[in-house]
C-alpha cells in the first residue's frame, strides 16, 4: 500500500506516455475508424471518439487518483491535464507523421479516412494539432475530476455513463425489434436521434443510472433490507413472488423481443450452461480445464448422429431420446479424461486438458470417422425438438429449451455448492493434501467434479445442435473453452450469478456490435488483464454465502489482523 | 464409543522406518501411546518428528515397520481412510482452507462422518437435510468450544493467528477422532497465548476424552502437560519416559544443548 509515497513530475510523464501509446495502439489496430460510424449521442459523439479518448481519460483518472493521495487536489488536477496533453501530443504526432509519410506500408489501418478522423473536424494541420491537444487535455481534466469526486458519486456517474453507452449501442437493435410497434414510436422518437441517443435521451439515461445506483447503494432504501426485517413466512412469500415474477418476465421475453434478440439470448444462454458447468470444475474444485469444449462437442455430435435424417442418418431418434445419451456420454468422457489427470495439478492439468480438447476436434475432423460424422462437412439435417405440436423451430422457441436448461443446471450447481460435495470441492481447491487429510477421497471427488461439469457441457452441446440444425467441427474450437473460462473469470470465479453476468458481457455484448467482431479477442484480452489488475475477484464475486444463511448480523470488520498469519514466514 | 479392543494402547508404532532415498528420516521408532494420555514427541529441528506424523496419518508410506490403531494395522491406507478410522491432525504451519469460512472449515472436518452424495444434495432429501443440520450444529458447538463463537462466518484467512490455530483444532475435532495429532500447536505464540493453549490441550483430554499426540518445541508446555515424552534425534528415539525422567537424561541434554553442556553438568555433579 505505502509504496507510492511520492508522485513526481516523472510519474506524471509516465502516465501521459502510457496514455499516448495506448491511444496510438487503439488507432493503429483500426478501432477508431471501425467504430466511427456508431454514434452514441446525437450525431456528436461516436464510439470511435470514445475509443480514441478513453485511454487518456482512464490514465488521467489513475494518475490523479495516485497524485491526490500524496499531494493537493490542485496538483492532481494539473496532473490529469498534463496527462491529457501528453496523450493528445502523441495522437497529434501520429497525425503529422501519417500525413507526411506513408505509414500504410506497415500499418494498414492508417488510411486517409483515419487521418481525416484524427483532424477532429479541423481543416488545417495547426488547427488539428490544437484540437487534439485541447480536447485531450479536457478529457484528462474530466478524468481528474472523476478521481477527485467522492467515491459514491463517481460510482453512480460511472453507472449512468455506462447506461448511456449501452443504450446508444442498442439503438439499432431497439429499432429493429420495436420499430413497428405503436407503443414504441413516441418513446423511440424521444430517446433516439437519427444516429445515437437524443440529448433528452442522454440526460434521461444518465440521470436514471445515477439515481438507480445511489438508491441501490444507500442502505436504508435497499429492498433486501426491508424484506429481511419481515417475519420468516412473509420473507418466503416475497421471495416466491419475486421468483415467479422473474420467471414470468423470462418467459415473456422472446415474444416481446422478437427473433434477433432471442437468437442472441439463446447463444448467451448456451454459454451460461457451459459456464455453470466449468464453474464447478474450475471455480469450485479448482481444476483448471482448458479442454472443456470437448464435452460440448460430444454432446452436440451425439445428438447430431442419433437424430439426423440427412445423409448420415442412423437411428433417427427424436431429440428427447438422444438428450440423455448425449449427457451421459459427455459425463463418461469427463470421467475418462479425469482418470489420467488425477495426479496432476495446476499448469500440468491445464496443458493435458488443452490437449484433450484438441484431440476431440482432430478426431472429429478426421477421415477415419468421416463416414459416420461427416468430417469437415459436419452433420446436417438435425431435426428440431418438439413437444406434442410445439416445435422448437427458431430462436424464439429454442430460447425456452435453453432457459429450462439454465434453470435445471443452475439449481443443481446451487444445491451442490453448499452441500457436503461442494464443500469437499472447495476444500480440495484450497489445499489438496489437507483435504485428503480431512477425510476427503480425492479420486471420487475430482471425478465427480469432472463428470458434473462435463454433463452440463453435454447438455449445452445437445441444445446447440438442435438450435443450429447442423454441426461442423469448426464450432468446437479451443476458442470456445477460452470464452467459457474468460466469462467465469470476468463474472467472478466460483460465483453462480457471475457466470450469467460474465456471459452477458463477453458473449452478449459483442453480438450487439457488428463492428466489434474483429476486435473481440483484443477486447477479451484487455478486459481480462484489466480485471486481474483492478477487480481480480470478478464483477459478482463469490460471497461468503454463509451470510445469507446467518440469522444475525454477520460478524464484521471488528477484528484487527494482529499477527499476519502466513506472510511473515 | 468404539467397542474398546483390549489393548491399553490406542496407537502403537512398531519399528517404523522412513527413508527418502539415502536419507533416513525416521529410524526404527517404536512408541506406545496409552488411551486418554497426552504423549509428546520432542527433538531438535530436523529430528524427524513431522515425518513421523506424516507416516501415522498415511501421507507418507513407511519404509519398514507397522503402525497399529486400536490393535489394527493402518499402514498402507490412504489418508482419508485413516481419518475415518479416528486419527486427525493439525499442521505446524497452519493449513486452513483460507477462503472458506470458519464454519465451513469445521464442516469440512466432519466430512468423513457424513454420507450425503450428489443426489442427496441435488434432491435435498430429508436424510441429507437432517445430516446437514446436525453437522452444522456440531460445527457451531466445536467453534464455541475452541472459543470462536461469533466468528463463524469470517473467512479463515481473516482470523488472527491464535484463532487460526484454534480453528484448525476445531476442524480436526470435527472428524470425531480418537487420537488427535497436534504439530507444534504453540509455534509462534507469546507466553500468555502459549499458556492458554496448554490449558486448552489439557481440557481436550478432560472434556472430550481424546488421546493427544503432540509435537512441541516449547519445553515448558511439554513438561507441564505430557504424561509420556519420547525424544527423537536424527530420527531415532534417544529417550522416553515421564517428564522428570526425560529432563534428567544426559542424552537429551546433549541433543538439545550440545556435548559441552553435558560435560559441564558432569563436572558439577563430580
Amino acid at each position: 500500500m505505502d509504496k507510492e509515497l511520492k508522485f513526481t513530475w516523472k510519474d506524471m510523464l509516465k502516465y501521459g506516455v502510457i496514455a499516448g501509446v495506448v491511444a496510438i495502439y487503439v488507432i493503429l489496430v483500426g478501432m477508431v475508424e471501425a467504430f466511427n460510424e456508431r454514434y452514441i449521442i446525437a450525431e456528436t459523439i461516436n464510439l470511435g471518439q470514445i475509443a480514441l479518448f478513453s485511454p487518456v481519460f482512464l490514465l488521467a483518472y489513475f494518475a490523479a487518483n495516485n497524485a491526490r493521495k500524496i499531494k493537493s487536489s490542485l496538483f492532481a488536477i494539473i496532473t490529469s491535464i498534463v496527462v491529457g496533453l501528453i496523450g493528445g501530443a502523441f495522437v497529434a504526432g501520429l497525425l503529422v507523421l501519417g500525413t507526411h509519410m506513408n505509414l500504410r506500408a506497415v500499418f494498414l489501418n492508417v488510411s486517409p479516412e483515419l487521418l481525416d478522423i484524427l483532424h477532429l473536424g479541423q481543416e488545417g494541420m495547426a488547427g488539428a494539432i490544437a484540437a487534439n491537444l485541447i480536447i485531450s487535455a479536457t478529457v484528462g481534466l474530466l478524468g481528474g475530476l472523476f478521481a477527485l469526486m467522492p467515491h459514491k458519486w463517481s460510482n453512480a456517474l460511472l453507472v449512468g455513463l455506462s447506461l448511456v453507452l449501452l443504450m446508444g449501442i442498442l439503438q439499432e437493435l431497439m429499432t429493429i425489434t420495436f420499430g413497428n410497434k405503436d407503443w414504441y414510436k413516441p418513446i423511440g422518437e424521444f430517446i433516439y436521434a437519427k444516429k445515437g441517443l437524443s440529448w433528452g435521451g442522454t440526460a434521461l439515461f444518465l440521470v436514471l443510472g445515477i439515481v438507480l445506483n445511489l438508491w441501490r447503494s444507500s442502505d436504508k432504501l435497499r429492498p433486501g433490507k426491508k424484506v429481511a426485517k419481515l417475519p420468516r413466512q412473509q420473507q418466503m412469500a416475497v421471495q416466491i413472488v419475486a421468483m415467479l415474477l422473474g420467471l414470468a418476465i423470462l418467459l415473456a421475453l422472446p415474444k416481446f423481443l422478437g427473433s434477433y434478440p432471442s437468437e442472441i439470448l439463446t447463444t448467451v444462454g448456451i454459454y451460461i450452461i457451459m459456464g455453470l458447468g466449468l464453474n464447478i470444475v474450475v471455480g469450485f474444485a479448482g481444476l483448471l480445464d482448458l479442454g472443456y469444449v470437448a464435452f460440448f462437442a460430444i454432446g452436440a455430435y451425439t445428438v447430431g448422429i442419433l437424430t439426423t435424417t440427412g445423409k448420415l442418418a442412423t437411428v433417427e431418434w427424436n431429440f428427447w431420446m438422444a438428450l440423455p445419451v448425449a449427457i451421459f456420454l459427455a459425463m463418461m468422457a469427463g470421467v475418462l479424461l479425469g482418470i489420467p489427470v488425477l495426479k496432476m495439478r495446476g499448469d500440468y492439468l491445464a496443458i493435458v486438458t488443452l490437449g484433450f480438447g484438441e484431440i476431440i476436434r482432430v478426431v472429429v475432423l478426421s477421415d477415419w470417422l468421416k463416414p459416420y460424422i461427416g468430417g469437415a462437412q459436419g452433420i446436417l439435417q438435425i431435426p428440431k425438438p418438439k413437444i406434442g405440436n410445439f416445435v422448437f423451430k427458431g430462436p424464439q422457441q429454442i430460447y425456452f429449451l435453453v432457459l429450462a436448461g439454465i434453470i435445471i443446471v443452475g439449481y443443481i450447481a446451487w444445491r451442490l455448492r453448499d452441500a457436503r460435495v461442494g464443500r469437499a470441492w472447495k476444500a480440495m481447491r484450497e489445499d489438496e493434501d489437507v483435504a485428503e487429510a480431512m477425510g476427503i477421497h480425492l479420486v471420487s471427488t475430482k471425478l465427480l467434479a469432472f463428470a458434473t461439469g462435463a454433463a452440463f457441457a453435454g447438455l449445452a452441446g445437445a441444445i446447440f445442435a438442435a438450435k443450429l440444425g447442423s454441426i461442423f467441427p469448426h464450432s468446437f474450437n479451443l476458442i470456445v473453452s477460452i470464452n467459457v473460462l474468460s466469462l467465469i473469470i470476468v463474472g467472478g470465479i466460483g460465483s453462480l450469478p457471475g457466470v450469467i453476468v460474465g456471459a452477458l458481457i463477453l458473449v452478449g455484448l459483442p453480438e450487439l456490435l457488428r463492428e466489434f467482431a474483429d476486435f473481440r479477442m483484443l477486447f477479451y484480452g484487455a478486459l481480462l488483464v484489466a480485471m486481474m489488475l483492478v477487480k481480480p475477484e470478478g464483477f459478482v464475486p463469490e460471497k461468503t454465502h454463509a451470510r445469507e444463511l446467518s440469522e444475525k448480523e454477520p460478524f464484521s470488520s471488528e477484528i484487527e489482523p494482529e499477527a499476519p498469519a502466513r506472510e511473515t514466514i | 464409543m468404539t467397542t474398546a479392543s483390549q489393548s491399553e494402547f490406542i496407537l502403537e508404532t512398531i519399528h517404523v522406518t522412513k527413508q527418502f532415498g539415502g536419507l533416513t528420516a525416521v529410524k526404527d521408532l517404536s512408541i506406545q501411546v496409552p488411551r486418554k494420555s497426552i504423549y509428546s514427541v520432542i527433538g531438535p529441528n530436523g529430528a524427524g518428528k513431522t515425518t513421523f506424523f506424516n507416516c501415522i496419518t498415511g501421507f507418507y508410506k513407511v519404509t519398514e515397520g507397522d503402525i497399529l490403531l486400536d490393535g489394527e494395522s493402518i499402514v498402507g491406507l490412504r489418508p482419508d481412510i485413516i481419518v475415518k478410522k479416528g486419527i486427525s491432525r493439525t499442521y505446524q504451519n497452519i493449513r486452513l482452507f483460507q477462503n472458506l469460512t470458519a464454519l465451513e472449515n469445521v464442516m469440512v472436518g466432519h466430512h468423513p462422518r457424513m454420507k450425503a452424495g450428489w443426489f442427496g444434495a441435488v434432491f435435498n432429501t430429508p436424510g441429507t437435510r437432517r445430516e446437514e443440520a446436525e453437522a452444522r450444529k456440531l460445527a457451531m458447538e466445536l467453534l464455541e468450544f475452541v472459543g470462536l463463537k461469533g466468528y463463524e462466518y469470517e473467512l479463515a484467512t481473516n482470523l488472527p493467528y491464535g484463532q487460526q490455530r484454534r480453528l484448525e483444532i476445531a476442524r480436526a475435532l470435527a472428524s470425531e477422532p480418537k487420537l488427535l495429532l497436534l504439530d507444534e500447536p504453540t509455534a509462534g505464540m507469546n507466553p500468555s497465548e502459549t499458556e492458554e493453549m496448554t490449558n486448552f490441550i489439557d481440557n481436550l483430554r478432560k472434556d472430550l476424552g481424546i488421546t493427544v499426540l503432540l509435537i512441541e518445541h516449547d519445553m515448558r508446555v511439554v513438561m507441564t502437560i505430557s504424561d509420556i515424552i519420547t525424544v527423537l534425534d536424527y530420527g531415532q528415539k534417544i529417550a522416553e519416559g515421564k517428564p522428570e525422567e526425560v529432563r534428567a537424561n544426559p542424552r537429551v541434554i546433549e541433543a538439545y544443548l550440545g556435548r559441552g553442556a553435558v560435560t559441564e553438568q558432569e563436572t558439577q555433579a563430580a
